[in-house]
């Protein structure tokens, strides 16, 4: 693979309600924020991504309401609908097959619609849709079979909340930090056992950007630029029941075959700081189990081994995670600027020291049908 | 946030999509929910090349990327894979909460049918068997079965 940056990004504060900008508005200010992080203009960019999902946005072609605010007026523009980082993957391709910088745009706004009714929607009609599962009771069911498959307990999972809103406290993006205990978490309102109030993420506004530039370009950006050393994703069946939701080999093919680009063969020992999409608190220790950072069923002990809280051999969503913050689909990028902000060194309150390469995760469809997994480094 | 907009309730437009649809069911997906109607029996397809017994029945298998044609009677019991109670309501749900999403192994099949458990939740687990209650009026829908009960 020719070589690929990462030479701006750009995230809003997440927030439960943006009642003064529309989308097309938050796609505006992270577009020129972005730009102004790398020291780019407008006319430097040649390619542009939109993240959106219509269900969502409530408009059909929701990418062309948000185009001229991405800066895409007279340039080509694709929409990923999907995760961010299948939209960042997407304007990576672009710059490997020819474009000098894409800039990838994401934008959601949980306040304006409904998120079960529109996460209903994502199963299949005929057979699924009339039962009423979305994607909060589908993710149950797999909290279920992961943690009665080996034994984890409520508490356990607990302490991933207790964590990432803590981590939240240090991002300044971030919609809930927060002090809790495992007892506030397993004393919060019931919603789908085993998954209980503090277990889910909220409910979230907000838009993210990132500029994947060739080399050319990232030789002249203010910011040090953040190499791409290795990408991919997987995905696995579609019905909820074909699939084992306690193993996620979706994430395991797409994370070897990451691993094999970026050179990495331990990933415990070769990466310094991880990212995981975990809109609920079971999926950060079985994503990780996915990864290769432990073994199956043994995600769950990491926290209370220590490894990965801040100050850990592997601090894992520094930034509070999806937990802290779930605008869907800008949730992925969300990860993928942290890992960036970290190679950088300029993660603020949230650094961790000396991280060299960092990994980012985002996922699509219920459950984690389909993961993309990203390395990031400072050196080509 | 824009500081006039804080002296006052920012605007919102309230607005709907619902839009009709009417989605053909197919040859396979017909015959399974036609079964249901008129039958009570629960009909899935079987991989020549894998073996493996799809419900709802597959007229593909994914997995081997081959045509499926053989039908084959499941029970319509079986074991309790996954489950989860659900707490909260929403406007889609065709029973009120508490009740129970469970994944379904039915005996003679290889994959997990999704669907409810709306009595004994108190008493639900992994492991147990549970059965399939018809509806007496049937109209060729996944819910011409109302729920699975506990045996």
């Amino acid at each position: 693979m020719d070589n690929a940056a990462i030479v701006g990004v750009a995230q809003t504060k997440y927030e439960r309600r943006k009642k003064d900008q529309i989308l097309a508005d938050l796609v505006f200010d992270v577009t020129q924020a972005a730009l102004d992080d790398a020291g780019l203009a407008i006319g430097d960019i040649d390619s542009v991504v939109t993240v959106s999902n219509d269900f969502f946005d409530g408009r059909t072609i929701s990418g062309m309401a948000v185009g001229d605010a991405a800066g895409g007026e007279d340039k080509n523009i694709s929409t990923v609908s999907g995760d961010g980082t299948f939209g960042a993957f997407y304007g990576l391709m672009r710059v490997l097959s020819g474009y000098k910088a894409t800039i990838v745009v994401a934008h959601y706004k949980g306040s304006e619609g409904s998120v079960p009714i529109t996460t209903n929607g994502m199963f299949d009609p005929i057979f699924q849709r009339p039962l009423g599962i979305d994607a909060i009771s589908a993710a149950a069911l797999q909290a279920n079979a992961y943690m009665t498959r080996f034994g984890i307990r409520e508490e356990d999972v607990a302490q991933v909340s207790v964590k990432n809103h803590g981590n939240a406290k240090n991002n300044p993006c971030a919609q809930l930090p927060m002090d809790i205990t495992v007892t506030d978490v397993m004393k919060s309102r019931k919603i789908a056992a085993p998954l209980k109030l503090l277990d889910c993420c909220p409910i979230s506004d907000g838009a993210a950007a990132i500029i994947i530039a060739n080399e050319e370009i990232a030789a002249r950006t203010k910011k040090k630029p953040v190499w791409v050393k290795g990408v991919a994703h997987c995905c696995e069946e579609y019905l909820l029941g074909d699939r084992r939701l306690s193993d996620p080999v979706a994430l395991k093919d797409a994370a070897r075959r990451a691993y094999a680009m970026a050179g990495i063969t331990d990933p415990m020992a070769q990466i310094d700081v991880a990212e995981v999409l975990e809109p609920f608190s079971y999926m950060e220790p079985l994503w990780l189990e996915g990864l290769g950072f432990c073994k199956p069923g043994e995600g769950a002990s990491l926290i209370e081994k220590g490894i990965t809280p801040m100050g850990g051999r592997l601090p894992v969503n520094p930034s509070g995670g999806a937990l802290s913050a779930n605008p869907i689909l800008v949730a992925g990028l969300a990860r993928l600027i942290e890992a960036t902000l970290q190679v950088r060194g300029e993660a603020g309150a949230r650094q961790v020291k000396n991280a060299a390469t960092a990994l980012a995760h985002g996922f699509n469809g219920p459950c984690g049908q389909s993961h993309c997994v990203w390395i990031v480094g400072g050196k080509k | 946030m824009t500081e006039w907009l804080k002296d006052v309730e920012p605007l919102t437009l309230k607005g709907q999509i619902a839009v009709p649809y009417s989605w053909w069911v197919g040859d396979t997906g017909s015959r399974f929910l036609m079964s249901l109607r008129d039958d009570r029996k629960i009909l899935g397809t079987e991989c020549p090349s894998c073996g493996t017994v799809f419900v709802p029945p597959r007229k593909n298998c994914g997995r081997c990327f081959v045509d499926i044609d053989q039908w084959v009677e499941v029970a319509a019991e079986g074991v309790i894979e996954a489950h989860t109670i659900v707490h909260y309501a929403y406007p889609v749900q065709p029973v009120k909460p508490p009740f129970a999403y469970a994944l379904i192994r039915l005996d003679g099949t290889d994959v997990g049918f999704l669907h409810l458990i709306r009595k004994d939740l108190d008493k639900i687990k992994n492991g147990l068997r549970v059965k399939a209650k018809f509806k007496e009026e049937r109209t060729g829908s996944i819910l011409d079965i109302d729920s699975f009960e506990l045996i």
